[in-house]
C-alpha cells in the first residue's frame, strides 16, 4: 500500500489536470477570457484564458479517440505513427544523453583533477548554455554537412543527437564536478593514508560519493536531451520524429483540432521514459545513496 | 648493509622527530606550528600528545603520517621516511570522525585498504571478519555504517586502521566526538586491542585523564609556536583495569599532568 501511494496520486495528478481542462472547458466562457479590449473591435485586448470550442478546446476523450483512429480509410491508426516517431525521437535522444554524459563526464573529471583547466572550462560550459538552440542547430547540421567528405553523408538523426547532448552535457558535467569533489578531506587523506593513488582514489572514493550528486544531474539531463532532440528536429527539418509531426499536424489543426495532441502525449511519454530510466538506475545504484538525506 | 638481529630491530624506534619545524602560509605571515619538536617513541610504545589547541598536536601527526611535509627537521618512522612509511603501510590511522564509507557495510569498510593493496578477497573477508570480532561487532559485519552508534563507528575505524596489522597506530583524537559513558568503555578496549598488537600508539587526545590512563608517556605541548614543554612518565603497565581510574597514584598522575600544562602548580582546594 506504501509503495502504491506515489503512483495512485501521480494517476490522480494526471487525472486532475484532465478535469480542470474539461470543467474550463464546461464552465468557461465561450470566447475566452479577455483583458483589456477596446469595444467592438475584433482582436484587442490580451486572451488570457483561451476560448472553449471544440475547435481550440477539444474534449480530452477527442484526444484519445483521434489517437486510435487513422488518417482516412485504410490507414494505420495514428498512435502507430505516433509510436514510430517516439522510437526516432528516443533513439536520437538517448544518443545525446550518452554523448552528453561521456563529454560532461570528462569534463568534470578534468576540472576536478585541475583548478586551472576549471576556471578556464566552467565559464564556457555556462556561457554554452546561454546559445539559443534554435540558432545553433541549423549551425551544428551545416558543420556536420561540411565534416562529411568520405561518401558517409553526416545523417540528420546524428545533428539531432548532437544538439540533443549539448543540452544533456551541462547538468552531467556540474553534477558530476560536484559529486567527484564531495568526498570530506578525512577521506580523500585515509585513501592518501593508504598509499592509493590517483585512480583507486576515484574508483573507491570520488565515482562512489559522486552517485547522489549525479543521479539528479542525470535526471535534468535526459529530460534536456528529449527537450532538445524535438526542437532540434523542428529546428533542421529532420522528418520522422515527434517535433516535426507537432509542427506538421500543428498546420491541420484548424480542421483536425485533436490531431497535435497525438504526438505532445508522445513527446510526454518519452519524457517519462527517459526520467523512468534515470529513477531505474537510481535504483541499481541505491546502496551509493546512503547519506543522501544528511548531505 | 647493516646486519638486523632481532634485537636490533626492536631498538630501531617507532618514531624519531629531530628538529622538526612547520610553518604555514608565506614568509611574511607565516605561522609557526611546529617549532623545534624532537621526539623517539619506541617500539610498542604508547604516546599520547596532549595539549590546547592550535598546540600542533594533529599537525604533528600529520607529519609523521606523511599527510603533510616538515618544514624543516626529520621525522623517521622505523628508521624509514614518512614517504616509505606510509607507502609500505607501517602505519595505521584513526581521526576524530570514523571517516566510514557509507556504501560499504562494516566488514567492506574495514577490508578498504586490503582492498586497496591487491589482498585476496578470501584472505581479505576472513581478516576483516576476525577484526570485526575483535572490535565488538560481530552481530553487525553486514550492516551500512549509517545503521550504527558513534562509539561503534569509532570501532569500526578502529579495526581497519589495524587491518594492515601496522607497527604504528596513529589516532588524532579519535574518541572526541563520543559520550563519556562511551568514551572510557572504548578507552579499555583500546588498551586491550592495543595490548594484542603491540603496536606502537600516538594518540592525540584533549582529555587529560584518557591521555593518563592509556600512556606509556604524556607528551605535553603548548601553541605559538607549537612545541613539546613536559613530558610525563605514567608507568602504570600494559595491563590497566578500569579501577585504575579510582587510584591516587593515577590522580597523582592526572595532576602532574595538568600542572604541565598550565605551566604552574595548581592550586588545591585542601591546600588552600
Amino acid at each position: 500500500m506504501r509503495r502504491a501511494l506515489p503512483w495512485i496520486l501521480g494517476a490522480l495528478g494526471v487525472v486532475a489536470v484532465a478535469a480542470l481542462w474539461e470543467l474550463y472547458k464546461w464552465l468557461g466562457p465561450a470566447d475566452g477570457v479577455v483583458l483589456g479590449a477596446t469595444a467592438g473591435q475584433a482582436g484587442s485586448g490580451f486572451r488570457i484564458l483561451p476560448r472553449t470550442g471544440d475547435l481550440n478546446m477539444p474534449h480530452v476523450w477527442d484526444m484519445f479517440e483521434r489517437l486510435a483512429a487513422g488518417n482516412g480509410p485504410g490507414t494505420p491508426p495514428l498512435w502507430l505513427s505516433v509510436l514510430a516517431a517516439m522510437g526516432v525521437t528516443l533513439g536520437c535522444a538517448a544518443l545525446g544523453l550518452a554523448l552528453g554524459l561521456v563529454v560532461g563526464f570528462a569534463l568534470a573529471l578534468l576540472m576536478q583533477r585541475s583548478r586551472i583547466v576549471e576556471w578556464g572550462v566552467l565559464p564556457w560550459v555556462i556561457v554554452s548554455q546561454t546559445v539559443p538552440l534554435i540558432a545553433f542547430a541549423p549551425i551544428i547540421a551545416r558543420i556536420g554537412s561540411q565534416i562529411d567528405r568520405g561518401g558517409f553523408p553526416w545523417p540528420g538523426w546524428l545533428s539531432v543527437a548532437v544538439i540533443a547532448s549539448y543540452l544533456a552535457f551541462f547538468p552531467v558535467a556540474v553534477g558530476a564536478l560536484r559529486g567527484l569533489r564531495s568526498p570530506d578531506a578525512i577521506h580523500v587523506d585515509l585513501l592518501r593514508s593508504y598509499g592509493a593513488g590517483y585512480g583507486q582514489t576515484l574508483r573507491k572514493l570520488r565515482l562512489p560519493a559522486s552517485v547522489p550528486y549525479l543521479l539528479p544531474a542525470l535526471r535534468l539531463a535526459a529530460a534536456s536531451a528529449v527537450v532538445g532532440a524535438v526542437v532540434a528536429e523542428v529546428s533542421i527539418g529532420m522528418p520522422g520524429g515527434l517535433g516535426r509531426m507537432i509542427i506538421q499536424f500543428a498546420q491541420s489543426a484548424s480542421a483536425d483540432p485533436a490531431l497535435p495532441y497525438g504526438p505532445v502525449f508522445g513527446a510526454v511519454v518519452v519524457g517519462l521514459l527517459a526520467a523512468g530510466s534515470v529513477a531505474l538506475l537510481g535504483l541499481v545504484l541505491r546502496n551509493y545513496r546512503r547519506g543522501e538525506a544528511v548531505a | 648493509m647493516r646486519f638486523e638481529t632481532k634485537e636490533a630491530l626492536a631498538a630501531v624506534p617507532a618514531v624519531r622527530a629531530v628538529g622538526v619545524e612547520k610553518t604555514f602560509g608565506k614568509r611574511a605571515k607565516a605561522v609557526g606550528a611546529l617549532s623545534g619538536i624532537d621526539l623517539e617513541i619506541a617500539a610498542g610504545e604508547f604516546v599520547s600528545l596532549i595539549g590546547p589547541s592550535g598546540c600542533g598536536k594533529s599537525t604533528l601527526m600529520r607529519l609523521l603520517a606523511d599527510l603533510d611535509q616538515p618544514t624543516a627537521g626529520t621525522v623517521e618512522i622505523y628508521g624509514r621516511t614518512p614517504r616509505q612509511a606510509r607507502l609500505g603501510q607501517e602505519y595505521g590511522i584513526a581521526f576524530q570522525q570514523a571517516g566510514l564509507l557509507p556504501w560499504r557495510t562494516v566488514v567492506q569498510n574495514i577490508a578498504l585498504p586490503l582492498e586497496l593493496h591487491g589482498v585476496s578477497y578470501a584472505e581479505r573477508a576472513e581478516r576483516a571478519q576476525r577484526l570485526a570480532e575483535m572490535v565488538g561487532l560481530a552481530d553487525f559485519m553486514d550492516r551500512p555504517p549509517d545503521q550504527l552508534s558513534g562509539g561503534m563507528q569509532q570501532r569500526v575505524a578502529i579495526a581497519r586502521a589495524l587491518a594492515e596489522q601496522p607497527r604504528l597506530l596513529l589516532m588524532d583524537e579519535p574518541f572526541g566526538a563520543l559520550d563519556e559513558m562511551t568514551r572510557e568503555r572504548m578507552q579499555g578496549e583500546l588498551a586491550r586491542i592495543v595490548g594484542q598488537s603491540g603496536a606502537a600508539v600516538v594518540f592525540v587526545t584533549h582529555s587529560i585523564p584518557e591521555a593518563v590512563f592509556l600512556s606509556d608517556r604524556v607528551v605535553v605541548m603548548s601553541p605559538r609556536p607549537g612545541r613539546i614543554t613536559a613530558v610525563v612518565d605514567t608507568p602504570f603497565g600494559r595491563d590497566r583495569p578500569e579501577t585504575l581510574r579510582e587510584e591516587p597514584a593515577f590522580f597523582a598522575k592526572v595532576t602532574e599532568v595538568r600542572e604541565a600544562l598550565h605551566g604552574v602548580p595548581v592550586e588545591r582546594a585542601n591546600e588552600r
